[in-house]
């Protein structure tokens, strides 16, 4: 092997090996004023290290990764370490095929799409074969076959799909050089999983030793379609797509045999200096894993977008909204627009605004007939309205961002956000309050000297319900474009409990030379969550030493 | 069986990278399927500057860093342009969540960059990068030369510099 290896260069000329690796490892210290748990490993760490080889129209490359043991806030069944995802790829003119390991999307994700995002712990990557088609210009064919990864092992269904993108620019020559771009496409997808009995035990009022069973057999085969488009002219462009999936009972809606639905609408104006979007989501029971029995976010079949804006500064991002599979109904409008330079309000360089609305509600839900209640065990579920709002309000955010650079050294980034968020949906914990909140932020940026910079990040985040106010400071300073040092506090001053108002400190140091990065740091984290696209993981509070390094080669 | 699948594996990583540094082998833009900002779909090893310098970045909408990072170089890219032809290429790595998002933001801060989608992730995957921002400098036979993560102040300096030694026919070191 060794020989063939260090020979591959001669061996097989043109063959090139390029890769990544990233390891995360922290020192946990229990710390029971915030909430901190005693870790009995004391250190956790993730890593992973990627490697591809490419060689003309060929590609092979595998993953390997390492949770000894997982940290905190990611799935313990993670522990251990191997090579969960390899894979080999050939692209010819006309197809492309893949065996092992792969990830797609379809559409926009709603029907199918399997994806990966390291810092949730999430993965849920396809093992089996694919193979793209295009016959024609601007047609694609794609058609797979594949269980989802479950940790080290795969989850117990199996998915099929079939997808179809039609460019008619490309496809038809005389639309070439329209100024109309229009865009089709199509997908069937279908998963099986094998025969099973689900019981569910309810308890009879006054009798708590006694229990009545319901049981239900749930269907083997379960498909799901959806059609999509685009239409783009000039400055305008408008897309769709719409998606039906067939009864499909699973332990996320409660085992129900309703169908889902879901359509998604964008319209987008742009022109130079100005971006408008504005875009509406209907969605009706649209969970779709690959493994019925599943509660927590593995196996997904699909990916649900929350049409809302992600927060990048902690205190807007402490009420993050995750997408509720069972229906939502939700509207998002967005202006972008760049104050032109040199007039008042744009200075020398021209300032940008944006302003950005979003509000989400659950879905009508009326019941079937007299005897069922709405969502029963076992039965056809409830009746619902298309496009129509419920009454619960789960979420709204407001918010505005100016940027704005002073002089040739000076810049700031300025921000208001108003948030609605309904904790008892979002985090399922019952009877809590709505939380109604604001928060106001600066983020300055000075240079100082040709190649160092200065931050000051300064946060408030005004509410009466959960833990009340919180104010945060962060100072970084930037050395010659490759050394970073912070301090951070975090201060719930406002917390009506006085032993809980609590300062959640934090220090960081780094250095960056070319695809690599080093990042040492020492603090409380305060308990939270970490949202990317609507897909969470709960962060619990932790305090102590931690170390990441990343590097591409 | 584990772990002796491990030491074989990081043992031929080691001799692969050693075996790659003596025979200095040229690395070129992989070929992935995604689509540009007007819909089309792209081959991206068809990506082309005419014999002139390419900076491929990755960002997203929500990565404060690579906003920073593309709108200090907008300040100074047609100068760039000028001296050294250079074309900058922005791969959004945003999904279905916020990638109608890319084109009125794109527009409305008036960036001059051909903007691409790579929507789940593809490109990035193939190039092996870990976090946005990531950036790549691309020379006029389209190897790539050179690559850099995150973005602090002071960055768009070096990078442009790499340019101007590309340019003029300069080693990079």
């Amino acid at each position: 092997m060794i020989p063939f290896w260090s020979g591959a260069q001669e061996l097989l000329p043109g063959g090139q090996v390029h890769g990544n690796f990233q390891v995360d490892a922290q020192y946990y210290k229990e710390d029971k004023a915030i909430g901190a748990e005693a870790v009995p490993e004391k250190v956790l760490s993730n890593a992973f290290a990627n490697l591809i080889y490419t060689n003309g129209d060929f590609m092979a490359g595998l993953r390997y990764e390492s949770y000894l043991d997982p940290m905190l806030g990611y799935d313990a069944r993670y522990k251990g370490s191997g090579i969960p995802y390899w894979f080999a790829n050939y692209k010819a003119e006309i197809f492309e095929v893949t065996v092992g390991n792969f990830y797609e999307q379809f559409g926009s994700g709603m029907i199918l799409r399997s994806y990966e995002e390291r810092n949730l712990g999430f993965d849920n990557a396809f093992s089996g074969i694919r193979v793209k088609v295009s016959p024609y210009k601007g047609v694609t064919f794609k058609g797979l076959i594949g269980k989802q990864r479950y940790f080290w092992d795969q989850g117990p269904g199996i998915v099929r799909g079939f997808d179809a993108n039609i460019y008619l620019n490309e496809l038809m020559p005389s639309l070439e050089n329209s100024k109309t771009r229009i865009e089709l496409g199509g997908s069937f997808v279908s998963k099986y999983e094998a025969s099973e009995e689900i019981v569910e035990r309810v308890p009879v009022y006054l009798f708590p030793d006694s229990s009545v069973s319901y049981m239900t057999i749930p269907p083997k085969n379960v498909g799901a379609y959806s059609s999509r488009f685009t239409i783009s002219h000039g400055k305008l462009a408008l897309s769709g797509e719409y998606a039906h999936k067939f009864n499909d009972a699973g332990y996320i809606n409660h085992y129900i045999y309703k169908p889902g639905n879901a359509l998604l609408l964008t319209g987008t104006y742009s022109q130079k200096g100005l971006g408008v979007i504005l875009s509406t989501k209907w969605m009706d029971n649209m969970s779709y894993k690959s493994r019925r029995k599943e509660n927590l976010n593995f196996l997904d079949i699909n990916y649900l977008p929350a049409l809302t804006k992600q927060h990048v500064y902690t205190l807007p991002a402490m009420y993050p909204y995750s997408t509720q599979p069972n229906g939502e109904m939700a509207i998002q409008a967005q202006v972008n627009y760049n104050i032109k330079k040199n007039t008042l309000l744009g200075g020398a360089y021209g300032t940008d605004v944006a302003v950005n609305f979003s509000t989400i509600n659950s879905i009508v839900r009326n019941s079937v007939n007299d005897s069922t209640s709405v969502g029963e065990f076992g039965t056809s579920g409830y009746k619902t309205k298309f496009m129509a709002m419920g009454d619960e309000r789960y979420f709204t955010d407001f918010n505005i961002e100016v940027l704005h650079k002073f002089n040739k050294r000076f810049k700031g980034n300025f921000s208001y956000v108003n948030l609605v968020y309904n904790e008892d949906v979002m985090k399922n914990y019952k009877g809590v309050p709505v939380v109604y909140a604001q928060v106001g932020l600066a983020d300055l940026t000075l240079k100082v000297q040709k190649h160092n910079a200065v931050r000051l990040e300064m946060q408030h985040l005004w509410t009466n319900e959960d833990k009340q106010n919180w104010a945060l400071v962060l100072l970084e300073y930037d050395v010659a474009g490759k050394w970073f040092f912070a301090a951070s506090d975090q201060y719930n001053y406002g917390n009506k409990e006085s032993s809980q108002q609590l300062h959640y400190y934090n220090f960081a140091a780094g250095y960056i030379s070319k695809a690599n990065r080093v990042q040492l740091s020492y603090g409380k984290q305060r308990e939270g969550i970490v949202c990317v696209g609507g897909v969470c993981r709960a962060v619990p509070a932790s305090n102590g030493f931690s170390i990441s390094i990343t590097s591409s080669f | 069986m584990k772990k002796t699948l491990f030491a074989l594996f990081m043992f031929s990583l080691t001799i692969i990278g050693f075996g790659q540094e003596t025979t200095k082998t040229i690395r070129k833009i992989p070929a992935v399927s995604i689509q540009d900002i007007n819909g089309h779909k792209i081959n991206t090893a068809e990506l082309s500057n005419n014999g002139k310098p390419i900076i491929i970045s990755f960002w997203a909408t929500w990565c404060k860093p690579c906003i920073s990072e593309l709108t200090t170089i907008n300040e100074v890219y047609a100068d760039w342009q000028k001296e050294t032809g250079v074309k900058l290429i922005a791969v959004s790595i945003d999904d279905a969540r916020s990638s109608a998002k890319v084109l009125p933001m794109v527009n409305a801060k008036a960036w001059d960059y051909e903007v691409l989608l790579d929507q789940n992730g593809d490109f990035k995957r193939a190039l092996n990068v870990n976090a946005v921002p990531h950036t790549f400098l691309i020379n006029g036979k389209g190897e790539i030369v050179w690559q850099h993560t995150s973005f602090i102040e002071g960055n768009e300096l070096e990078l442009i510099e790499l340019v101007r030694k590309l340019e003029a026919g300069q080693p990079l070191e």
